[in-house]
């Protein structure tokens, strides 16, 4: 019965700002080791409900289930603990600049005492190691780094403490098609080797196919389709294929101001 | 007209009323997490040293010069009706009762709470708050409750220093420049201060140093917008924390010191 549970369960899942509906009744399964893709435009809702999840941004209505437990209802310190299964690569790294890279590194290992500060340094640059960094970037501060290695050294952070699900907001916005490919590749080894289950938000469509087992398109507040991640590129659906193929004719038309 | 007038009115007392009950709750959760595990005694050595060791330069500088202008101020005043014997005590009791705390205060506003404002600021705007969150570490306790406690500590000690350096500068501008005795002027310093001048004074900083943190801290922590949105955080930090810590010090004389 457990191996047929959802790793994450989202029902009918709303969040406004105002007046503006952002998500609007959201129904997904995750199963695990499963790795999810959700595609969408700018503005369509992708990383609201990735904070949503990871109890960020509280929703309006509906439920957000972590191996069957509550995410929304949760204690406060029962939140706590189903944080502790997710590890998240923000979209800009957010890596801690005030700390090293090793530190950046092991902060989830500490703060959760799981590692001592002596070990920490040594620790890290194992886990860099896995990333294709060298462990003497440890010592480097992240306004050192360049984009591909701070999103390398956030992939390495995400990854440290082996988390049951692995948060991937944007992982190769603002890389080169080579690097993006590159982070892509240590994405899809990560997940592999530690099992978990993956939810990545993209808008790069080859990105998208490279991760994802498994893809969703939100538009517009709503999942307008699910299928697999192969079929992104023919579909069937007007809304995606026009998405996916960048086309400006189709179902989409873009808000723009004259 | 009249409607729209009222409405306004109601909006911006209603917004008001919102801001006060937000920063209360933000200051008792803040304070709740400095005796509440886990410590993050790093982060508050940290902050402390930049509060307290950094700014001992800038305190001391300004507690000097305005010893020195008090005793030259009074000075000018108090020779009409030969009562220049009065500068000593005047001196002390301005520096321990008023100056001291206020002056110290505000500079470390300029300086620590704009810092603290940037630097929280830059970490909500760039998501590394939020990363905190993930990483099983709550913001608040990380990032607010080090501050608060660094800056009730530290401005008392700056304060302390701010003392003594601005009795010296009244004693050196009395001494080099108005010819008095220097054992004469210890001596009327000596007779003029008690200990409750300088417990206020320190009690004062303490109320300052964490209304400073406390506003550094909240704007930051609730800036929103990129760069833009920070450079306002800071700017209000250090604007209300200056107008708090004069509106705080003049109730705080009202109650010590008015009979």
């Amino acid at each position: 019965m457990t191996g047929t549970l959802p790793k994450i369960r989202i029902r009918d899942l709303h969040k406004s700002f105002g007046s503006k509906k952002v998500l609007d009744g959201i129904n997904l399964d995750v199963m695990p080791g499963t790795s999810f893709v959700i595609i969408g435009g700018s503005g369509s809702g992708k990383s609201v409900l990735l904070r949503c999840i990871l109890g960020l941004i509280t929703p309006d209505a509906g439920s957000i289930e972590i191996d069957g437990e509550d995410m929304i209802t949760a204690s406060p310190r029962r939140q706590d603990a189903l944080r502790g299964k997710i590890g998240m690569l923000f979209q800009n790294g957010a890596l801690f600049d005030s700390l090293p890279v090793w530190e950046n590194v092991t902060f989830g290992l500490l703060a959760l005492k799981r590692l001592n500060r002596k070990d920490a340094r040594g620790h890290a640059g194992s886990i860099l190691a896995q990333v294709g960094l060298d462990p003497t970037v440890g010592e480097l501060y992240p306004s050192e780094l360049s984009g591909g290695m701070q999103k390398r050294v956030g992939l390495a952070r995400a990854i440290a403490a082996q988390p049951d699900i692995l948060f991937f907001d944007e992982p190769t916005t603002g890389l080169d098609p080579i690097m993006g490919a590159v982070i892509d590749g240590l994405i899809v080894d990560c997940v592999k080797k530690l099992g978990s289950t993956a939810i990545a938000i993209t808008h790069d469509m080859a990105s998208a196919q490279r991760i994802g087992d498994e893809a969703a398109m939100l538009y517009k507040g709503q999942l307008i389709w699910q299928g697999p991640a192969s079929s992104l590129m023919n579909s069937g659906n007007a809304m995606v294929d026009q998405f996916t193929h960048g086309r400006r004719e189709g179902p989409i038309t873009m808000e723009l101001r004259r | 007209m009249l409607l729209d007038l009222v409405a306004k009115l109601g909006r911006t007392t209603l917004g008001l009323i919102r801001a006060a009950g937000s920063l209360t709750l933000f200051a008792l959760s803040g304070l709740s997490h400095i005796v509440r595990p886990p410590f993050y005694g790093r982060v508050f050595l940290s902050t402390f040293l930049e509060t307290g060791f950094f700014s001992l330069p800038v305190v001391a500088l300004t507690a000097l010069f305005s010893g020195g202008v008090i005793a030259l101020q009074s000075y000018t005043g108090f020779a009409q009706y030969h009562v220049q014997s009065a500068i000593a005590g005047i001196v002390v009791l301005a520096v321990t009762r008023e100056l001291g705390p206020v002056l110290a205060g505000l500079m470390v506003a300029g300086r620590v709470g704009a810092a603290m404002a940037a630097e929280i600021g830059t970490m909500r705007v760039t998501d590394q708050v939020d990363a905190l969150t993930t990483l099983s570490t709550n913001p608040m306790k990380y990032l607010v409750a080090p501050r608060l406690l660094a800056g009730i500590i530290a401005l008392p000690l700056l304060v302390l220093v701010a003392d003594v350096l601005g009795v010296a500068g009244g004693f050196t501008v009395s001494v080099v420049k108005l010819g008095f005795s220097p054992h004469a002027y210890i001596t009327a310093t000596l007779n003029s201060v008690k200990v409750i001048d300088v417990t206020v004074g320190l009690v004062k900083a303490a109320l300052f140093g964490f209304l400073i943190a406390l506003m550094g801290c909240y704007y930051g922590y609730n800036s929103k917008g990129g760069a833009e949105g920070v450079g306002t955080a800071t700017t209000s930090a250090v604007v209300a924390a200056s107008i708090l810590l004069l509106a705080f010090d003049y109730l705080l004389t009202d109650l010590f010191f008015s009979q």
